[in-house]
């Protein structure tokens, strides 16, 4: 990495997106503050209600359920996504027309808006009129999104490994890309199998680019709201209830604000936690140039 | 970089073939997986609901373009993709010209602060909208900006700003300072030398960065639904017309699906080229 000179006025090119930033994010953020700290009996009459509303969400039995679900989420699909896309980056074609057409429909699923995603899963499972509902009632397998939790579980699991593992593909494949054929022929000069050569030479040299997959997929599964929320919507009963369709039944629905408030921040701490965690092993491997 | 692959064919030829062919089915089966779904929809958006609903079959008996032709000759239909694209470019622009020169401090220069200021930058990128919805919501209405494009586009920086300026950094930091100090005693000022040279020399970064707030500003419906309720309604959000009392229109609903589809097809098309490199960020 090059050596850079110490400008305090760089602050002035920052000046903009701070600005921006601020009052996209900072100001909201303030009245989620301001919400979690106070009660209201309605007709904007609010006053100080310290830490309630924090100990009675951390005492309540939803917000560990649905933090126990997320985690579950996230883990399968983390678990799910990587190695598979890993695979099917290592199988795709180097170069030429079969190359660019991998990449064009891989990218596809991420470009279709999330609600559309949940509607296109909720058609494709439905036992009526889905042709994968129907292919699997038809092979006499008991399956129904709607009544099932287990057949809810598979449904939006593998719904998300469908709209998301390209990402982790077009990323690994990224960096299995820049890796020069030198280290190929070293491997083959040293007898190396199949194996020794993906853990010494390709996974090494991905490790940079997996992680700001990890990094993407982790925060962006840990906030889905819409694509569980069109197949399921929470349910069936609460069985995939995560934590942010529970945030909007609180705040939108309920409209608990107070309660709401205090999940919220709990819920941006955790996951601000785990990132950074994330964060501080990606600028690690940066700095040992990886 | 591409040389990787021209040697490696060429030795391994002989006995390689076999392999050649399960990498093929690997590739069909997962393309496959990918496009059942998006199959299934293109089906069922040509078919009427008299035939979804009555029988079963695996393309459309009765083909009709009826769905397709009620979107786009209603108004609060095909205005759901007008308002959709104004908003998605509205935040691109914004998100870019922002996210530039600080890109360029971030990459240049330490300054106060500037480690602290970068991961607080990409916490916003973390934050779950459904933690913001309620707050912008009060913001935009207090403010007399709520169901206006702009409002939806300076919501969506949230995540964009964040995420241009970390990739733009990503691509500048591979661009030699020399340059920089070579124009500098060329007599350029900043500002010429920023948009006549550094720009020029960073562009797949920047249309990588357009691609991505592009991207996730299409796809996003929880904040975009929230802050709009007429005149500027996302087409994502126009789509829950379709249930009605007498139950889902579903050909109408696939059809409608079928075309958010179209505009982040085009987008790839154009970009197929820079794909692979884009998704690194700049960062291999």
């Amino acid at each position: 990495m090059q050596q850079k000179t110490t400008n305090h006025k760089a602050w002035f090119l920052v000046l903009p997106v701070l600005v921006l930033v601020a009052f996209s994010a900072v100001i909201p953020l303030m009245t989620v503050v301001n919400y979690s700290v106070q009660d209201t009996f309605g007709n904007n009459q609010f006053f100080w209600a310290g830490l309630e509303w924090f100990q009675e969400m951390l005492s309540d039995e939803r917000m560990w359920n649905a933090l126990q679900r997320q985690l579950m989420f996230s883990g399968i699909i983390l678990a799910i996504e990587f190695p598979l896309g890993i695979f099917v980056a290592l199988n795709m074609p180097k170069s030429g027309f079969w190359s660019s057409f991998c990449l064009v429909v891989m990218s596809l699923p991420l470009l279709i808006p999330w609600n559309v995603v949940g509607t296109i899963w909720q058609i494709f499972g439905r036992v009526d009129i889905g042709l994968l509902g129907h292919t699997l009632e038809a092979l006499g397998i008991d399956y129904n999104y709607t009544q099932d939790t287990i057949s809810a579980w598979i449904t939006i699991i593998v719904m998300d490994v469908w709209h998301w593992t390209s990402l982790v593909a077009l990323l690994a494949f990224a960096g299995l890309k820049s890796i020069p054929d030198a280290y190929y022929q070293a491997a083959r000069i040293d007898q190396a199998n199949r194996w020794k050569v993906f853990r010494f030479i390709e996974l090494p040299k991905m490790m940079g680019v997996l992680m700001i997959a990890i990094l993407l997929r982790f925060m962006d599964s840990f906030m889905i709201y819409t694509e569980p929320f069109v197949v399921t919507g929470g349910g069936p009963g609460n069985a995939t209830t995560l934590l942010s369709i529970d945030l909007v039944k609180m705040a939108l629905g309920q409209f608990d604000l107070g309660p709401a408030a205090a999940f919220s921040l709990m819920y941006f701490l955790v996951i601000l936690l785990i990132s950074w965690v994330f964060y501080t092993v990606m600028v690690n491997l940066d700095k040992k140039g990886m | 970089m591409t040389d990787a692959t021209a040697l490696t064919p060429a030795v391994t030829k002989p006995r390689s073939l076999p392999k050649v062919n399960s990498r093929a089915v690997v590739m069909t089966l997962y393309l496959l997986f990918l496009m059942l779904p998006i199959y299934w929809l293109i089906n069922m958006s040509l078919k009427t609901n008299t035939e979804i609903l009555g029988s079963f079959s695996l393309w459309p008996q009765n083909l009709t373009f009826e769905n397709y032709v009620t979107i786009l000759t209603d108004e609060a239909w095909y205005m759901g993709y007008v308002n959709s694209m104004i908003y998605v470019v509205m935040n691109t622009v914004i998100s870019l010209a922002v996210a530039l020169p600080a890109a360029y401090a971030f990459s240049r220069y330490n300054f106060l602060g500037d480690k602290h200021l970068f991961f607080w930058l990409l916490t916003n990128r973390m934050a779950p909208p459904a933690v913001f919805a309620l707050p912008f919501f009060q913001l935009y209405s207090s403010i007399g900006l709520f169901d206006t494009h702009i409002a939806v586009a300076l919501a969506h920086c949230l995540f964009n700003v964040p995420l241009a300026v970390w990739i733009l950094e990503g691509f500048m930091r591979g661009v030699p300072k020399e340059i920089d100090e070579t124009a500098y005693i060329d007599g350029y000022g900043f500002g010429r030398f920023f948009v006549k040279i550094f720009m020029p020399l960073i562009a797949s970064g920047i249309g990588v960065a357009a691609f991505f707030c592009f991207m996730f500003s299409w796809v996003e419906l929880l904040l975009s639904r929230t802050l709009t309720s007429v005149d500027a309604k996302p087409i994502a959000a126009t789509m829950t017309r379709t249930v009605g009392a007498a139950g889902v229109d579903w050909g109408v609903l696939a059809a409608a699906g079928v075309l958010t589809i179209v505009p982040g097809a085009l987008v790839i098309y154009f970009v197929r080229n820079y794909i692979a490199k884009g998704f690194a960020l700049g960062r291999v």
